[in-house]
């Protein structure tokens, strides 16, 4: 049983330990239950976080699945509850539900190459797959990680990219949607560094996370590429409230996007994605 | 250097061309050169005439817009397997912008002109470097249109784990 599981609607306390601030309106904080009790989570679940007193809102963990000691999250503040979180200081204290949802399939690429594709913030709930990869990275054959941002400015986690941009055993590419000549890196959309990847199509299993329209793009382009559609996965967003399936908030087509997602399979969503009314 | 006449398996090795029928081929290599770029040189310069296009072999450029008063824009990088130029196929063939080796580039060029004349006679060839140079331009003309949309930002538009990640 995790610290937060004991009744999925009661806000657990954690207590903020560290803060680490990434960007001008982007945060990285580490919190702990504030009464000592495990916490586990798998790559891609998120959690239900409380600023008291302004409301709760869905973000998804981005530290380390293995790393027991800290839950971490990475938050981008622009509304009432982000600004109210962004604001916060080491010491004090959110409320926790989750985790919730579904991860990312880490172990099914066992024996097969694995492609992280984000863009964005997106980087943060794509973060715990590789960290889980990184750490049976002898089970998969190449780790590519293929990252896009608005500009080299608004890179997330940069020092970390850079870090595993020196490994021999993980093939890392960025792209920038803008940027001037100091910029001696990539220019352009991230569906063109998937052209360039090396990587067997024919044994790859593929993590997409992103905005939607960033995400629809660069499925297309991977099944273009030859990947099939069951080993492409992408996180999905819709109003999350409950985080538990209950409240029908998130409901998207015939899924919950909080219970059956925010984790799935390209090929079981790619009709929902063009459907605008939903 | 590699002489012209052995650009021919050079030109079926890189992506803008494989696949294409030798006779056509052949054509093709007839306006052909080898040609490097140091770092820093211009390719392109905007609003000159477009004499050429190049397939990048090896190295990395920017299609980028002098803007004035400050430093230029860089709109996209190509490298390796890309090609760079469309201008010298429509009028009034004049680069619309400039194009910038940002490291040591190997290409091979090829006279616009020569091939314009081929194109003009051997409508095969014309329809078939037409078609390859329509799909290249689609397919940078949507990565143009995703840029422009700003996705990863912090506005309406984005998704809502770029507000709340």
């Amino acid at each position: 049983m995790t610290a937060a599981a004991a009744d999925p609607m009661v806000p657990v306390p954690f207590r903020i330990h560290k803060i680490r601030r990434e960007l001008p309106d982007t945060v990285t904080m580490e919190i702990a239950p504030c009464s000592p009790a495990p916490f586990t989570f798998a790559a891609g679940q998120f959690n239900m976080l409380t600023a008291f007193g302004v409301g709760e809102i869905p973000i998804s963990i981005s530290g380390d699945p293995g790393d027991g000691t800290k839950v971490v999250h990475t938050t981008r503040a622009v509304g009432a509850v982000s600004r109210a979180l962004d604001r916060l200081t080491v010491g004090q204290v959110v409320g926790v539900r989750g985790p919730f949802g579904t991860p990312w399939p880490v172990e099914d690429a066992f024996g097969h190459d694995l492609m992280l594709v984000a863009g964005g913030v997106g980087l943060a709930p794509l973060r715990p797959a590789l960290y889980h990869a990184l750490a049976e990275r002898r089970r998969f054959s190449r780790v590519i990680v293929l990252y896009g941002a608005r500009t080299p400015k608004d890179m997330l986690f940069r020092r970390e990219i850079e870090r595993w941009r020196g490994r021999f055993d993980l093939d890392v590419d960025v792209t920038v949607d803008r940027a001037d000549p100091s910029w001696q890196g990539n220019v352009g959309v991230v569906t063109k560094l998937i052209s360039r990847a090396r990587f067997d199509p024919y044994a790859t299993m593929a993590f997409v996370c992103g905005p939607e329209i960033m995400m629809r793009h660069v499925a297309t382009a991977l099944a273009g590429h030859g990947i099939a559609e069951d080993r492409i996965h992408l996180s999905m967003e819709r109003n999350m409230k409950c985080g538990c399936g209950l409240c029908g908030h998130c409901q998207w087509g015939p899924h919950f996007v909080c219970k059956d997602g925010p984790v799935f399979r390209y090929d079981r969503i790619r009709p929902l994605l063009s459907i605008r009314e939903i | 250097m590699v002489a012209q006449h052995d650009l021919g398996p050079v030109i079926d090795d890189h992506p803008f061309f494989r696949g294409i029928d030798g006779k056509l081929r052949a054509l093709l290599v007839g306006c052909a050169a080898n040609e490097r770029f140091d770092a820093g040189a211009f390719l392109t310069r905007e609003g000159e005439p477009a004499n050429k296009f190049y397939l990048i072999r090896a190295g990395q450029v920017a299609v980028e817009i002098d803007a004035p008063g400050r430093r230029p824009i860089i709109i996209e990088t190509l490298g390796e397997g890309d090609v760079t130029g469309w201008s010298w196929i429509v009028e009034p063939y004049r680069s619309t912008f400039d194009v910038r080796a940002t490291s040591l580039v190997r290409v091979i060029s090829f006279d616009g002109k020569c091939l314009r004349g081929k194109m003009d006679t051997d409508p095969a060839l014309g329809y078939e470097v037409m078609q390859r140079f329509v799909r290249m331009m689609a397919h940078r003309l949507a990565g143009a249109r995703l840029q422009l949309l700003d996705l990863y930002g912090p506005h309406p538009g984005a998704g809502r784990r770029e507000r709340e990640a």
